[in-house]
């Protein structure tokens, strides 16, 4: 299994990166390591186990709906580069 | 349709839950309000946080994929679905994924548009996710983002495919049902208006026969059940149009905007691929025993649908009758609860949706926000079951009950208006306007049979409408015979 570079580019636009080709190539090297990484676990022999989501063996751990104390307002929004009215505020979002 | 083309509509409903608490967190929910005020580090998404499911969240999903006739699978998980949007804190909204994975799947819901035979519309799945923060256009340029509505508990309900609901009376017939069984359930507020319940239907058409489907579009922003029907309509119409003219349909979302009533084309955020959905580590697996399932199926309240036929069936009342009762949430409540007192249900349900409804409408008043509680409708119309009071009197009661909040059986009691049946003072009243009146009672005598609704309307005047006008009329005839 190899990544082509159409797919390095489609996954960076998903990410929101915008990479030069040179860096386009190089994360095309780097990802095909990983892969090749994790084929080897394809060697392993899984006959006798049943597919699983998770690794540990908990299930049903909830919570009671019972309200407690957030942040305050000015604690939110402390770490945000800009805000307005109580507001995050970020770049225009383009929509009709 | 009447074009040579049919619709197709599938139905993706989203569900703001009724809990207190969001779904991975425990900020309060609630709606407007200050922005950023229900919010913490995990809602936030801040590094380093762990989310805990909340399990009312998770049991009302599990009641509602009951009541819509769905399995519920052993095994449950969490999935993440990956983009970038800014009302969007972690960068994926958890969700769930998969055919038999969601906490309901492959079930239906039967409705039945009027004059229409009834149809089950079948239900794909019944999901839980959690809601997006909301991004508000600023004047002063970049958007802003209020993030209280980030992470409340969010349950969606798609119809399956191929679709069942072949026109926008169904799909808005569909919408009713689905809504007021939700209401019934007690698992959202269900108010369109404040986004509880959104309503997303992807719609096509083909020509009448055709073996295929056509391209479908999604439809957005439909804020009304009676968008949800002119969005339905005007896609239909734009696309047959389409087809007509030789062009394509093509696969968009498309937005509905409420003052022009047309839609146009939104822009699409990915395709599924790309949301490269996975099971999320944070959050351990869900698992219903057998045992679980059962409990709240047996705790499941009564449908609406279990409830009409009821009420026809064990209580006598008319299609009519019990439809206005069974299809209101709050009319459905007060008089469940006006009956549980144990008095008529036909009178009962007469001096509900005839006076109390008039005076309700009258002054603009939900029933809930009125003064009127079941009590005091039970309060009267046991007196009239009695025949302490006559209808006269009752109405007069019931007025003052929805002016001032008295008790009906108070105000006939302090205003001395009980309804006069002792014989001896009857009598004497009776022979009283017999002697007043020589010349109708002798009309009377001759022959003139409607002369006595004179006479009797002297006794009820005399007493102030209290007197048993049966009594009245008896004595009345018996003195003049
Ligand atoms: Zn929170």
């Amino acid at each position: 299994m190899s990544i082509t570079l159409d797919e390095v580019r489609h996954v960076a636009r998903l990410a929101r990166l915008e990479l030069d080709e040179a860096e386009l190539l190089a994360f095309q090297g780097e990802l095909n390591s990983l892969l090749g990484r994790c084929q080897e676990l394809q060697s392993i022999d899984v006959g006798e186990l049943s597919p699983r989501t998770h690794a540990v063996a908990l299930t049903n751990v909830l919570a009671d709906d019972t309200p407690t104390q957030g942040l305050d307002q000015s604690l939110a929004l402390r770490g945000a580069a800009v805000t307005r009215a109580g507001l995050f505020v970020v770049p225009t979002i383009i929509e009709e | 349709m009447g074009s040579g083309y049919e619709a197709s509509v599938g139905m993706e409903v989203h569900v703001e839950l009724a809990t207190k608490t969001k779904m991975f967190c425990r900020c309060p929910t609630g709606f407007g309000g200050e922005p950023n005020t229900r919010v913490c580090p995990v809602c936030l998404g801040h590094p380093g946080t762990l989310p805990v499911p909340n399990r009312e969240a998770v049991e009302m999903v599990v009641k509602t994929a009951l009541a819509l006739n769905c399995q519920v699978p052993t095994d449950s998980v969490f999935h993440r679905k990956n983009y970038f949007y800014p009302d969007l804190p972690k960068g994926y909204q958890v969700s769930q994924y998969g055919e038999t994975n969601p906490i309901g799947y492959h079930g239906w819901l039967e409705i039945r548009p009027k004059g229409r035979e009834p149809k089950r519309v079948k239900i794909r799945r019944v999901h839980l996710e959690e809601d997006t923060g909301k991004l508000i256009h600023t004047a002063e340029g970049g958007s802003g983002v209020d993030y209280n509505r980030a992470g409340v508990p969010l349950m969606e309900i798609v119809t399956d495919f191929p679709p069942d609901i072949t026109d926008p009376e169904e799909a808005k017939e569909y919408l009713v049902q689905l809504r007021l069984l939700l209401l019934y359930l007690g698992v959202t507020d269900g108010k369109m208006e404040e986004g509880s319940l959104r309503c997303e239907p992807n719609i096509s058409v083909r020509p009448l026969g055709a073996a295929t489907y056509g391209t479908k579009t999604e439809l957005k922003n439909l804020n009304s059940f009676k968008s949800v029907q002119l969005g339905i309509e005007y896609e239909v119409g734009r696309q047959i149009q389409a087809l007509e003219r030789g062009e394509a349909v093509l696969q968009e979302t498309r937005g509905w905007n409420e003052s022009t009533l047309i839609s146009y084309p939104m822009r699409t955020k990915e395709t599924e691929s790309d949301y490269r959905y996975f099971a999320c580590p944070d959050l351990a697996p869900m698992r219903f025993t057998a045992e679980t399932v059962e409990r709240v199926r047996e705790d499941l309240p009564e449908s609406p649908r279990a409830r009409f036929d009821r009420y026809r069936r064990d209580l006598g009342l008319s299609d009519y009758d019990a439809g206005v009762l069974t299809s209101e949430i709050e009319w459905a409540e007060f008089f469940e609860s006006a009956l549980g007192q144990g008095v008529d249900p036909k009178l009962l349900c007469n001096w509900l949706t005839g006076d109390t409804a008039r005076m309700l409408n009258e002054s603009g008043l939900a029933i809930r926000d009125s003064q009127l509680t079941p009590s005091h409708l039970a309060d009267l119309v046991r007196m009239i079951e009695s025949g302490e009071i006559n209808s006269k009197v009752a109405k007069e009661v019931l007025e003052e009950a929805f002016k001032s909040g008295a008790m009906p059986s108070e105000t006939v009691r302090s205003q001395g208006l009980a309804q006069i049946s002792d014989d001896g003072f009857i009598v004497e009243e009776v022979a009283r306007v017999i002697a007043e009146n020589p010349g109708p009672s002798e009309q009377f005598r001759s022959g003139k049979e409607q002369v006595i609704g004179f006479l009797v309307g002297q006794v009820m005047k005399a007493t102030q409408g209290r007197a048993n006008p049966a009594k009245v009329q008896e004595e009345m005839r018996r003195q003049l015979g």
